[in-house]
């Protein structure tokens, strides 16, 4: 069974297309990414389906509930872990958790050990009765997947969990969310703009680029559809023949997309090993010496560029502005 | 009732964030005090402004009573502006918690701190010679018509909060209301000494009704049944004003 079915979700906003068609499906007990630059629609998407957005047109079930006709059966299965933290400042860290309870209608001894059960569980229970205002961004981070958690939900969003943290911080974020996929029961949907993030946590990915889905599978299924090896020669002396170069590097068996770049060129082959000697004397016999090689096998920012066409990192910082 | 326990557990909430803020502690104490020591003075030689009163204090005390409600109430919104931008709102909305209780335990909580001044403004007035002349209902209806006033201009303030989300807007929208409504009404002065059309302007203002059911209280000790009428009429006013708060989320939602 799907714990979340999306279907041709629109949203514009004045200005912006936010989500232009977005669909998607992800299955009960798995960790699924929604990966794109800034921009892409990722936020508005999850706050669609945790109730906080009313989308202009489309469906999403969540949890086997619809989130327009019946937002409130949604929320009682789901926890929203935005991308801003929700903590309540002036609060402590078990005031937090204990108010969000009883939100959730919950109530006496089940509601207290619940929530000493979390604090412990996100390693907050030396800190739990000091204000939250006082908690790194990290602690509040910890903290607000903690108050997502309290009612026990069958889904969990996680907008962006490691935006704003400082590598060790993202570090121990990631053990986290490693820790609570490893639950059965529980379906997680996370949101990144991190390629090594989704690559590392998500199952399956679902690549969003302006307001759509443009391809979906799991991290080395993607991969794997953009066959072999990446591999990059640096020319010792190129001259300017750069050009003449990639005609060389064409001929050889198996080379596609072959790209100058200054003094590099970049070419994809099947098969790295098998390629590497091919090219290297092919460059030789024309009198291109050759400095350093290497091979890189695809990423999910290879993934990006081959189904958008456009650079992660470039349309990422486009979307921050 | 679910509605009722969350408002119940947000009121606790926000109280308790409260209590820990030692200098809004302070204000809540000082402020109130300054008004009534600082107009009781400026205004004690002009005999005429006392209507009735045995002293200027006397008359004045049921108007500092009210402004200080009304006045808490018009800035309460701040709150929601501050839940806004550290996004616990948002928490809240995509848990099962009503609107109206987000908004109404706002509202109560601005009532009760506003009968928690009424307390101590009316217990400095003692000292300075004021006396209650309505006795135990008395103390029950100032007490009744501070609450009311604060909490209706609480759900009027949280609609606006909802609406402009920023705090410069709603400092603006609290000034252009709050100043009017106050010289528009019995505070400072009798309303036998008002011109003819501030008067009437006057009959429409929940400051002025609450103003009235004060005065009745402390200084008449009677007109119990159009004390009545003010508060009912307060009553309606804060479930006017708390139910369009509860609206305003409509267009917090749709901006999101």
């Amino acid at each position: 069974m799907d714990a979340i079915v999306v279907e041709e979700l629109r949203k514009r906003y004045k200005t912006v297309q936010a989500m232009d068609g977005v669909s998607f499906a992800v299955r009960e007990g798995e960790v699924f990414g929604l990966l794109g630059p800034n921009g892409a629609g990722k936020s508005t998407t999850v706050r669609t389906l945790a109730t906080l957005t009313q989308p202009d047109s489309g469906h999403a079930l969540v949890a086997g509930e619809d989130v327009v006709r019946h937002p409130n059966r949604v929320r009682r299965s789901i926890g929203y872990v935005a991308q801003d933290s929700g903590v309540d400042w002036e609060a402590t860290g078990r005031e937090n958790l204990m108010l969000q309870g009883r939100i959730h209608a919950m109530s006496g001894t089940p509601l207290r050990s619940r929530v000493g059960e979390l604090l412990e569980l996100v390693g907050l229970q030396d800190a739990a009765d000091r204000q939250a205002r006082n908690y790194s961004g990290g602690m509040k981070r910890r903290l607000d997947i903690a108050i997502g958690l309290v009612h026990r939900p069958r889904v969990l969003f996680l907008d962006e969990p490691t935006t704003g943290l400082d590598p060790e911080a993202r570090a121990a974020m990631w053990v986290e969310v490693e820790r609570l996929a490893s639950q059965e029961s529980l379906t997680i949907l996370l949101t990144t703009h991190y390629l090594e993030e989704a690559d590392r946590l998500a199952e399956r990915v679902a690549i969003v680029s302006r307001g759509k889905v443009v391809v979906e599978g799991t991290p080395t299924e993607l991969k794997a559809g953009l066959r072999g090896e990446l591999v990059t020669v640096d020319l010792a002396d190129a001259n300017g023949r750069a050009h003449e170069a990639v005609s060389v590097v064409h001929l050889v068996e198996g080379a596609s997309e072959v790209v100058a770049e200054g003094q590099q060129v970049r070419a994809r082959v099947p098969n790295g090993a098998k390629a590497i000697p091919l090219i290297l004397s092919a460059l030789e016999e024309r009198g291109f010496p050759v400095s350093a090689v290497t091979t890189a096998r695809p990423s999910l920012d290879d993934v990006y560029l081959h189904y958008t066409g456009r650079d992660f990192s470039r349309e990422d910082q486009e979307g921050n502005r | 009732m679910q509605v009722i326990r969350q408002t119940g557990w947000m009121v606790v909430r926000q109280a308790r964030n409260l209590a820990r803020e030692p200098i809004w502690i302070a204000m809540m104490v000082i402020q109130p005090l300054v008004w009534l020591l600082l107009y009781g003075q400026l205004f004690s030689r002009v005999g005429q402004l006392r209507g009735g009163a045995s002293s200027y204090i006397e008359f004045l005390t049921p108007g500092i009573v009210c402004m200080n409600a009304f006045f808490g109430g018009s800035w309460s919104g701040m709150a929601m502006i501050t839940d806004l931008n550290r996004h616990v709102v948002d928490r809240f909305l995509a848990a099962p918690a009503s609107r109206f209780a987000i908004v109404f335990s706002q509202v109560v909580r601005a009532g009760i701190t506003a009968v928690l001044q009424a307390l101590l403004l009316l217990v400095v007035g003692l000292a300075l010679g004021v006396r209650v002349h309505g006795g135990v209902l008395g103390w029950l209806v100032v007490f009744a018509a501070t609450g009311l006033l604060a909490a209706a201009f609480a759900g009027f303030s949280h609609g606006i909060a909802l609406l402009v989300r920023k705090e410069a807007s709603m400092i603006a929208t609290a000034n252009f209301i709050g100043l009017p409504l106050m010289f528009i009404s019995a505070i400072l002065i009798p309303t036998a000494s008002m011109p003819p059309w501030i008067k009437t302007l006057s009959r429409f203002n929940p400051v002025n009704w609450g103003v009235e059911a004060s005065r009745n209280a402390i200084l008449t000790g009677g007109n119990w049944g159009a004390s009545g009428v003010y508060l009912l009429l307060l009553v309606a006013a804060t479930a006017v004003t708390s139910l369009f708060a509860t609206w305003c989320f409509r267009s917090y939602q749709r901006s999101i």
